[in-house]
């Protein structure tokens, strides 16, 4: 069920963003969430991509360490309320969640969460079985 | 009376009289070691000289060369040169396990150099009227012992610190009126800055001043910490394997070390082909102990890179004088006055599964050596969490830290990112400038 993310080490150095996203471009990947973890030193880049193999692919090509793991993805009402009332139910399952980030899409009146978790599949059964939509990898390929 | 010299008669010998004390010592001294350990004698043997060749310190070229290698192979007791119930005391060099060398001591020994670190408390202008903080290390490093034995021979109050504790050090230094530091220059750099940031200036202390080795400095760390102290900063030389600090010493001139002569006869060689080099030029530093009973060391390569002068010094002493070390001869790292081999790390990244591509940049940061080493993360090691990386970078400098003994920072870069210059990586960036001593004319 879960979805794939990139993971991408960055050290801080001028210009590796740009590098990174130029290279997505012309590998006509299209990125659908981002966020990126920070240091001083080095940043970690996770990504939810519409094309994971040709994303890899071109990222590697440049050097890059590349780590594709499965994420969870919620679809969450876009209204007050809603993510409180997801994070609430794993919390309540005792599942900790290594870090989240989220996005909108132009087309659709929901906001999707991106949630690292130890397991997967407890995360999504708990979540599932309290009403929410989890996305998958055809999902994210459509939107 | 203000003493000049502990041991006058020895410390301003005329050089023709001390050459013939040399000669006559290194006679005897080949002698003892053909006579009683076998590694020597098969050495000699195998090069077809025997004890009777060598007349003189003439004929000194003619021994073979004795290396750092040597010495590990003979771990712990191939070079002991008399019964181990006659030697008193051993110390250790601080490397780590395959590159450490135990050097014995028999009482003999001990006494030579404790005389040898005592000319040198009385070169910096001590006398028995004078405390003398020891905060060298104590233990299996020399520096402790040396000063602290040398301070006892001059007849100084001796205050057995050891390194480490600042507010301690402090406490003693300003409580019982210290006058002689003893240390290394950055932690005597460290205690100055401990003082200042405790509103203390430099006419608060009562110290004069400060015998400072086991690392390289420069001339500008010596004026930032005599300004600092108030104080005369002066240099001391040495290894573990010839005795320890004291070999050499600086006097009032601050003008290069006096070479403790009488007890170690240096050389310079060419490293690449060992052809002794005349004086002045610049080479590799071999020792030969004179008179030491258990653990003589004829021609030793030091690795240390230096040029001899023997200029006629206006302190009066005649020992030939040494300029601080520009360089080595091997890749070793002075890294805070502890010895590093850029190897040790590589074998500590493979222990620890990572790949040996890594690059040490030491630099130079308000007098204290800064350590960091760069590691290429390798794809199968990369956690998506900041948390999982710096707990790698963070076992991995605890790893570094069991092999090296002292604390590197450790950062995990991009693979392939390590600037290689003609295909080989650089594996060292060394920013500290300490090559003033270049200049040196003796």
């Amino acid at each position: 069920m879960a979805i794939n993310q990139l993971t991408v080490f960055v050290e801080n150095q001028k210009g590796s963003l740009v590098k990174i996203t130029e290279a997505l471009a012309e590998a006509n990947v299209d990125i659908r969430a981002l966020s990126i973890a920070d240091t001083q030193e080095f940043g970690i880049l996770r990504l939810i991509v519409n094309n994971n193999e040709a994303a890899t692919k071109a990222l590697t090509d440049l050097g890059y360490i590349i780590k594709n793991i499965d994420v969870v993805g919620v679809k969450i009402g876009d209204a007050p309320g809603k993510l409180s009332k997801a994070l609430d139910i794993l919390d309540k399952a005792d599942i900790n969640m290594e870090y989240l980030y989220a996005f909108l899409t132009r087309t659709e009146r929901h906001a999707y969460v991106v949630i690292r978790v130890a397991d997967n599949a407890a995360a999504e059964a708990v979540l599932t079985e309290n009403g929410f939509h989890i996305i998958t990898d055809a999902d994210i390929a459509k939107l | 009376m203000e003493q000049r010299y502990y041991q006058p008669e020895i410390e301003t010998m005329p050089v023709e009289q001390l050459k013939k004390l040399q000669s006559e010592k290194l006679v005897k001294q080949v002698q003892h070691v053909y006579d009683n350990v076998p590694y020597y004698r098969n050495l000699m043997d195998e090069k077809g000289i025997t004890p009777a060749d060598i007349k003189g310190i003439e004929d000194l070229h003619k021994l073979p060369f004795l290396t750092k290698a040597d010495l590990r192979e003979a771990y712990p007791t191939g070079l002991l040169a008399v019964p181990q119930k006659d030697c008193v005391r051993i110390h250790s060099t601080s490397g780590t396990t395959g590159r450490r060398v135990v050097a014995f001591y028999t009482q003999h020994d001990v006494d030579l150099w404790e005389d040898c670190c005592a000319r040198a408390i009385v070169a910096a202008g001590c006398s028995n009227e004078d405390v003398c903080q020891v905060a060298y290390g104590y233990g299996l490093f020399t520096g402790g012992s040396g000063l602290h034995g040398g301070s006892h021979k001059v007849g100084c109050l001796t205050l057995p610190m050891s390194s480490g504790n600042t507010e301690r050090q402090i406490q003693f230094m300003m409580d019982l009126n210290a006058t002689l530091l003893c240390c290394t220059p950055s932690y005597a750099a460290y205690l100055a800055e401990s003082l200042k940031e405790q509103g203390y200036k430099p006419e608060d202390n009562k110290l004069k001043a400060g015998i400072f080795g086991a690392e390289p400095w420069t001339e500008e760390m010596r004026r930032n910490i005599q300004d600092a102290l108030g104080i005369k900063a002066y240099d001391i030389y040495g290894l573990t394997e010839t005795s320890g600090p004291g070999v050499a010493f600086e006097c009032s001139q601050q003008n290069g070390m006096h070479i403790n002569e009488d007890h170690f006869y240096a050389e310079i060689i060419d490293p690449d082909t060992g052809e002794v080099l005349p004086e002045g030029s610049k080479g590799e530093l071999v020792f030969t102990s004179l008179d030491k009973e258990a653990f003589p060391l004829l021609r030793y390569r030091t690795r240390d890179i230096c040029v001899l002068s023997r200029k006629p010094c206006a302190c009066g002493r005649t020992h030939i004088r040494m300029s601080k070390p520009m360089g080595r001869s091997d890749d070793m790292l002075i890294i805070r006055g502890v010895n590093v081999f850029p190897s040790q790390i590589e074998t500590v990244l493979l222990k620890e599964g990572y790949s040996p591509n890594y690059q040490i940049v030491l630099d130079r940061v308000n007098n204290n050596d800064t350590f960091d080493v760069n590691v290429e993360l390798n794809p199968d090691q990369f956690s998506d969490t900041v948390g999982g990386v710096t707990k790698q970078e963070k076992a991995l400098a605890a790893a570094m830290k069991t092999m090296l003994g002292i604390n590197p920072t450790v950062h995990l870069v991009s693979p392939k990112s390590i600037v290689r210059s003609e295909g080989k990586a650089v594996r060292v960036i060394d920013k500290r400038k300490l090559i003033d001593s270049n200049q040196w004319k003796g």
